[in-house]
């Protein structure tokens, strides 16, 4: 069905290398046996410490990195957004929306993508002249504007400020509920998961480890999820104490 | 850049704009900063007065003034500063065409770098002028010559910037565009090669500076026009002034040439005015 993600027993190793020589044979497992299914439309938030394989993981399903083991099968529109923005400087921004897109009207394409996260009037502005949250929009327009059937998110909003990530976080709920991909979002901010996914999973020493399912009205309140956020950061290897 | 320095870009756009002050784009020039280079001038016109210079070893600026106007309105100026022109143009369009094919094979194709890197390399480690005697005996003492050595002078600036700022594109957006289903020319056309733009630019201009310094030189081989031609012809008769006017011609065209790959700079760069 279109949408769906189904991961199983995905195995992913590097080589070890020492400097700059690999040691020849030897390997690191970053995947080891992850299982994951997601249903067409559903949103699910991928928590984990830094370093537990959560970027590996989603570039694996974008096709960033071959090489693996065990299956996986994605929709065949996968869109990224990565947590740096990663527009093309000498491109104006409505261009690098429509970047690889084989659109003969590329620039309505382009203002319309805008306007959905509020940035028509700067279609012609230099990516170099935006703010952290606006390029971030951007990037965002620029991975709605395929249609996705899959919308992968590494840690968006990790490098804006906390009330660019609000309004964001708003914005990128707005954008799922019009357009329902599937999304599946990295994030290592517990609060972030609990308030936009349908399902929190946890990723630990290269498999899931853990899986809540956020049975809460949208839009959510911070208040309404602390027994879940509790249970969730013990899963993190959080106790509560150290949580308040 | 001008035709004296030789390795670093004079004033390079990139430069920090003056602190504080006047608002970008409308910098009023700096008027002080002229007071010691004119006092120089008038020393040195004082020095010619009272002989303490003379005439055989170096005219006085007002000497040098008229006889640059009497040489600009009998047309030996005109004459001469289009040939040397079109000497620098021809040559530095065949070196920079060899340059920039070489600096793109080696830089987008791993392969081309393997072949074509190690000899550049090497190459490039020969003082460039020191070629002389050998185009002498390749080409003989006419054109071919002087138009060799400014292609060479050309060449390697031009491949070694337009190599590195290929090499230097930043990998997370060549990723970006792969993700965003750009075939591989796309992704060579909208990403790498705007990204070695602005190295490419500054290899340019010293490529430019380069072709001069190589044009002077060569020109001093049997020229039988040119610029210097004029200079050479008048070390003969002890006419100091035309050499000087020469320099300054050289010096002027350097300027030129460089005053329009900044003008370039500044249309194709737009993108990274913050
Ligand atoms: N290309 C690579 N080569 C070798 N090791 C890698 C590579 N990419 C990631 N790793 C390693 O895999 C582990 C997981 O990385 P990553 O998926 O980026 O973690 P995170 O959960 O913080 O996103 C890290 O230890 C990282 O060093
Ligand atoms: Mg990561």
């Amino acid at each position: 069905m279109a949408g769906a993600v189904s991961v199983r027993g995905l195995v992913k190793e590097f080589p070890v290398a020492v400097g700059r020589r690999i040691r020849p044979g030897e390997w690191r497992r970053v995947l080891d046996g992850v299982d994951l299914e997601i249903a067409p439309g559903e949103f699910v938030a991928l928590l984990g410490r830094s370093g537990s394989g959560k970027s590996t993981l989603l570039r694996v399903l974008a096709g960033l990195d071959a090489d693996v083991a065990g299956g996986f099968s994605v929709p065949r529109r996968v869109s990224v957004a990565f947590q740096q923005p990663r527009l093309l400087p000498w491109r104006r921004v409505w261009r690098n929306v429509v970047l690889g897109l084989r659109e003969v009207d590329g620039r309505v394409v382009a203002e319309r993508a805008l306007a959905e996260v509020r940035l028509a009037e700067r279609a012609d502005a230099w990516p170099l002249t935006l703010s952290g949250g606006e390029a971030q929009r951007v990037s965002l327009a620029r991975a709605l504007v395929r249609r996705p059937d899959l919308l992968l998110l590494d840690e968006p909003f990790g490098a804006l400020d906390a009330l660019t990530r609000l309004a964001m976080h708003r914005l990128v709920e707005q954008l799922w509920r019009e357009h329902r991909p599937t999304v599946l979002l990295v994030t290592h901010d517990v609060d972030e998961a609990l308030l936009l996914a349908d399902r929190v999973v946890v990723l630990d020493a290269g498999r899931i480890t853990a899986s809540h399912v956020v049975d809460l009205d949208r839009p959510r309140r911070r208040s309404s999820f602390a027994d879940l956020r509790v249970a969730v950061l013990a899963d993190l290897g959080v106790d509560d104490a150290e949580a308040a | 850049m001008s035709i004296s320095t030789t390795g670093a870009v004079a004033r390079p756009e990139t430069a920090a704009a003056p602190r504080g002050g006047a608002p970008p784009g409308r910098r009023l020039p700096d008027l002080a900063r002229w007071l010691s280079p004119l006092a120089l001038v008038l020393l040195w016109q004082a020095a010619s007065a009272t002989g303490v210079l003379p005439e055989d070893k170096l005219a006085s600026p007002a000497t040098v003034l008229v006889t640059g106007w009497s040489l600009a309105l009998d047309g030996q100026l005109g004459d001469a500063l289009l040939v040397s022109s079109g000497r620098v143009a021809a040559g530095f369009l065949a070196g920079a065409a060899m340059g920039g094919v070489l600096g793109l094979v080696s830089g987008l194709s791993r392969w081309g770098e393997r072949l074509v890197d190690p000899p550049v390399q090497m190459l490039r480690t020969l003082p460039h002028l020191g070629l002389i005697p050998l185009f002498i005996l390749w080409f003989g003492i006419g054109e071919e010559p002087k138009l060799a050595l400014v292609a060479a002078g050309a060449a390697f600036p031009l491949y070694l910037n337009l190599h590195a700022g290929i090499r230097q594109t930043d990998p997370a957006l060549l990723e970006a565009a792969r993700v965003l289903g750009c075939t591989r020319y796309e992704r060579i056309a909208h990403v790498v090669l705007p990204a070695a733009v602005p190295q490419a630019l500054v290899g340019l201009r010293i490529a430019l500076g380069a072709a001069w310094l190589s044009l002077i030189v060569g020109e001093q081989v049997n020229a039988d026009a040119g610029i210097g031609f004029l200079i050479n012809n008048a070390r003969e008769f002890l006419r100091t002034d035309v050499v000087v006017v020469g320099l300054l011609v050289y010096a002027l065209l350097g300027l030129t040439t460089d005053a329009l790959v900044r003008a370039v700079e500044r249309r194709v760069l737009r993108w990274q005015a913050r």
